[in-house]
Formats: structure tokens, sequence, C-alpha cells
């Protein structure tokens, strides 16, 4: 299944993505838990709108879809 | 063949695997206060709660958070007891956000209001877990050892979600509630709730006291995990978000639980007197613990004797010693094996391995027969704490 570009994700309520110096990346904060996020996943944050990456973070819309990590509207 | 014991020779320390490198306190248990109004039969909370000493001020736990969160702290929980009876409460949860950490409250709902619940929303607090005792009111409020405790949890549970909360509810789980475990689950999902903890008694403080009439027979534990898969296949056929967690009490396994990810390894608990331990059921080991009012959070994590005291390999005696499966369990829960054995260093006995394993096979025997009511559990209260702190 392929990701609908047209929509817009949020982190779902309670989600908090940030950085965490002392583990140098960033990391998804939710209810008594913590995911660690890979470069690519931190790189829109950084670089939004450079084509090569669109490829990437689909990919993980589509992790973070089926996660529930975040919410589409 | 090597007998038990901790002195071994060159040559089998030898092939120990190196000792990990130390990792980050990534979780940091805030026990604020062993208060509580409710007198739950399973508590985790230490036996002699009732003798321990004076809470730690505002200004303590403010140093130390902001000191654990420098060392990478990012999961904060605020528990206890029940954490709502600090009156300082708001203020911790706002201090602890600006530093940056993911605040959680784990209460039982008793002493909450919508009001509170708003104040800690601006305070800037992340999330809220409500405990339940059961699905029906009236074996909730009998665990619970309160007549209104079921109908104020429902109500503070729709107020958390209303005021935009993600909610976990927490159900511990035993022989008394685990048969109605559809209804427990459907009540979480009419409750809204993000996450479900389905988490059966582990046997630590008043729970280990009351194992007798706690624990679930093999055959109750089956069902109840059928049940909760076939919740789990729907909730996701439907695309719903709400997840199910099942705790199973280790004592019907055959090999035992890699406890806290390894002692020292993740995870810090604060007790309400300032005892920094490595897992909340730690204190009542014989393993001197330090105390943030006389130590850097820094000295505590790396250098204290407590946290270094089970951390690599070379503490193991056998069987976990040359056991191929140490690096994935860590020989379990120290606490466990002192509890149910004498000895701290001792595989936990849940492992198949361990010498002492017919006491957790005598354990299963004995839930077969049970006959205990709830009524004749011992009730964690001050009373009972000063009684048994007596001997």
């Amino acid at each position: 299944m392929s990701f609908d570009r047209s929509k817009t994700p949020t982190w779902r309520t309670g989600y908090r993505y940030q950085y965490e110096p002392a583990q140098k990346g960033h990391v998804l904060l939710y209810p008594e838990g913590m995911i660690k996020l890979n470069e690519s996943a931190a790189l829109d944050a950084q670089f939004p709108g450079v084509p090569e990456l669109a490829e990437d973070i689909e990919q993980f819309m589509e992790v973070a879809r089926a996660q529930h990590w975040i919410d589409l509207a | 063949m090597l007998s038990t014991g901790s002195t071994l020779p060159d040559s089998v320390s030898d092939k120990l695997p190196p000792k990990p490198e130390i990792g980050l306190p990534l979780w940091l248990l805030a026990e604020l206060t062993y208060r509580c109004p409710l007198q739950c039969p399973y508590c985790s909370n230490p036996l002699d709660f009732a003798e321990q000493g004076k809470e730690l001020s505002t200004e303590q736990w403010i140093k130390v958070f902001r000191e654990a969160r420098e060392m990478g702290a990012a999961q904060l929980g605020f528990s206890g007891g029940e954490p709502l009876v600090r009156q300082d409460l708001a203020e911790l949860i706002a201090e602890a956000r600006k530093l940056g950490f993911y605040t959680n409250l784990i209460t039982s709902g008793i002493g909450l209001t919508e009001q509170k619940i708003s104040d800690f929303k601006k305070a800037g607090l992340d999330h809220i877990q409500i405990s339940f005792q059961a699905s029906d009111e009236q074996v909730n409020n009998l665990l619970a050892g309160s007549k209104k405790a079921f109908a104020q949890k429902l109500e503070m549970a729709r107020a958390v979600k209303a005021h935009g909360y993600p909610m976990v509810l927490n159900f511990v789980t035993h022989r008394h509630n685990i048969d109605k475990i559809d209804r427990i689950i459907e009540l979480c999902i009419a409750l809204e709730a993000d996450f479900v903890e389905l988490a059966t008694c582990q046997f630590y403080g008043w729970a280990q006291l009351n194992r007798v009439g706690l624990l679930p027979t093999k055959e109750q534990l089956v069902n109840a995990e059928r049940v909760t898969n076939e919740y789990r296949a729907k909730l996701e056929a439907e695309g719903h978000p709400c997840k199910l967690i099942f705790v199973t009490p280790d004592y019907y396994e055959e090999r035992p639980k890699a406890c806290m990810n390894g002692w020292g390894s993740i995870f810090l608990t604060v007790t309400p007197d300032g005892t920094a331990l490595p897992c909340h059921g730690a204190r009542q080991m014989p393993v001197q613990f330090p105390n943030v009012r006389d130590h850097s959070m820094q000295h505590i994590w790396y250098d204290s004797f407590g946290f270094n005291r089970f951390r690599g390999y070379d503490w193991m005696p056998e069987p976990c010693r040359s056991c191929d499966e140490k690096e994935k369990d860590f020989g379990g829960c120290r606490c466990q094996a002192f509890m149910l054995t004498g000895d701290a260093s001792n595989a936990d006995p849940v492992c198949s391995k361990s010498e002492h394993h017919g006491v957790i096979l005598k354990a299963r025997e004995e839930a077969e027969h049970a006959t205990q009511t709830i009524e004749q559990l011992a009730f964690r209260n001050e009373r009972n704490s000063r009684l048994i702190a007596k001997g």
C-alpha cells in the first residue's frame, strides 16, 4: 500500500519527538516508552523538500502509521 | 564439576564475557511517598514501609531530576504510594517538564479531581496511568479497601481523556479477577485507553506475603492469554490504536525474566526517603544502597557499591556462570533470588536449571488447591506494616 502524500501527518496525541543530547540522536517519547529513531527519520526536520529523502520518509511514514505513532488528516 | 559458589579458578573466569559499558539511566522512577489511601494486598512497596525515613523535600527532588536529566534520563514516573498526596506534585511536574522529561503520573486515581487534571496539564504533564483493581465495582472496592474507589476511577479515567492526555490503564491480575479479563479489556476499550497493562501479579512486597492467595492457576493464565490474543487480533483488524500489554507471572516460566534489562542498566528508582535503587523491589536486599541526600546521581549511578553489585558477570555463581543464556537474562531477578533462596547472587529459582526451582514448582502446585478469599489476604496498611516490621 503506497502512502498518500496529500495527507498531513501529526504525532499521535501524547507522543513527543525530541533531540536527546546524551544519546546524540532523536527519540520519540510516549507513555512509559521511547523509540530511538535512526538518521533518516531525523533528516526531514533538517532538510525539508530534498527529493532523495522522499522515499526514506515515505517508508518511515508507513511504519509510523502501522505502529500508531502518527495520525493522518 | 564446579560447585556452587563465587570463587572460581581463573580459567573459568577468563571465559566470562567482558563487562558491558554502563548504559544511561534512561528511566527514573520517583516514588514520592509511601502514603496511600488504598490498601491493595499486592502492593510492591516494602512490607515495612511505615517504618521508613522522612520524605525528600521539593528542592531535593528537583535536584534529583536535574542531575538525572543531565545524565540522559528521559522518562520520569511519579509514583508511590499515591503520588497525589504530595502537595507539591504540580510544582515537581512543571520542573521536570521544563528539564525535558517525558512525565508520567502513575496513580490510583483516588484524590484526583478535574481541577488537578487541568492544573497538571498546564504544568506540562505528558501522561496519566490509572490503576484499577478489577472490572466490577464490588471486587475492585474489596481489593482496594475502599467503598468509593471504582466510581471515582471511572470518572477520572473519562476526565483524563477529555483533557487530551494519552492514557494507560493498569490492571493487576490475580486468581480473583483474571477470569474476568474479557470484561477488563472491554472496560478499557470503552474508556478509550491508549495502552492497557494486564499485569499478572509479580511477587514482591505485599504480593509475596499474599502469594498463595493471589497466584492464578496455569489454566486461568492460559485462558486469560488466549482471550487477550483474541482481542488483540480484533483490535488490529479494526485498525484500533489501543494496545494490550500482557505480563505473565514468571512463576509459570522455565527461564527467568531479564529483570530490569540487567542490574543498573537503564532503570533508577528513588524511594520516598531518598534511597536510590536499581529496581523498586531491591530495598529488602542486604546490599548497601546510596541516598540522594549524601551523593550526586552521577556517583550513585556510576560509582556506588549498590549499583555496581550485580553489573557484568563476575558475581555469578553456577549454574549462571557457565550458562550460555546469561547475556540474555542476566540470571533473572536478584530480588527474587534473595527472597526465595536467601542469596541474591543465586540463579533466579524460576530457572529450571536452578537447584531451588522446586519452590516455584511447589507454588504452582499450591495454586491448584488454594482456597483463600480476598478478605483473608493481608492488606497493605500502616497497621499491618508496623506489625510486620516489629516481627
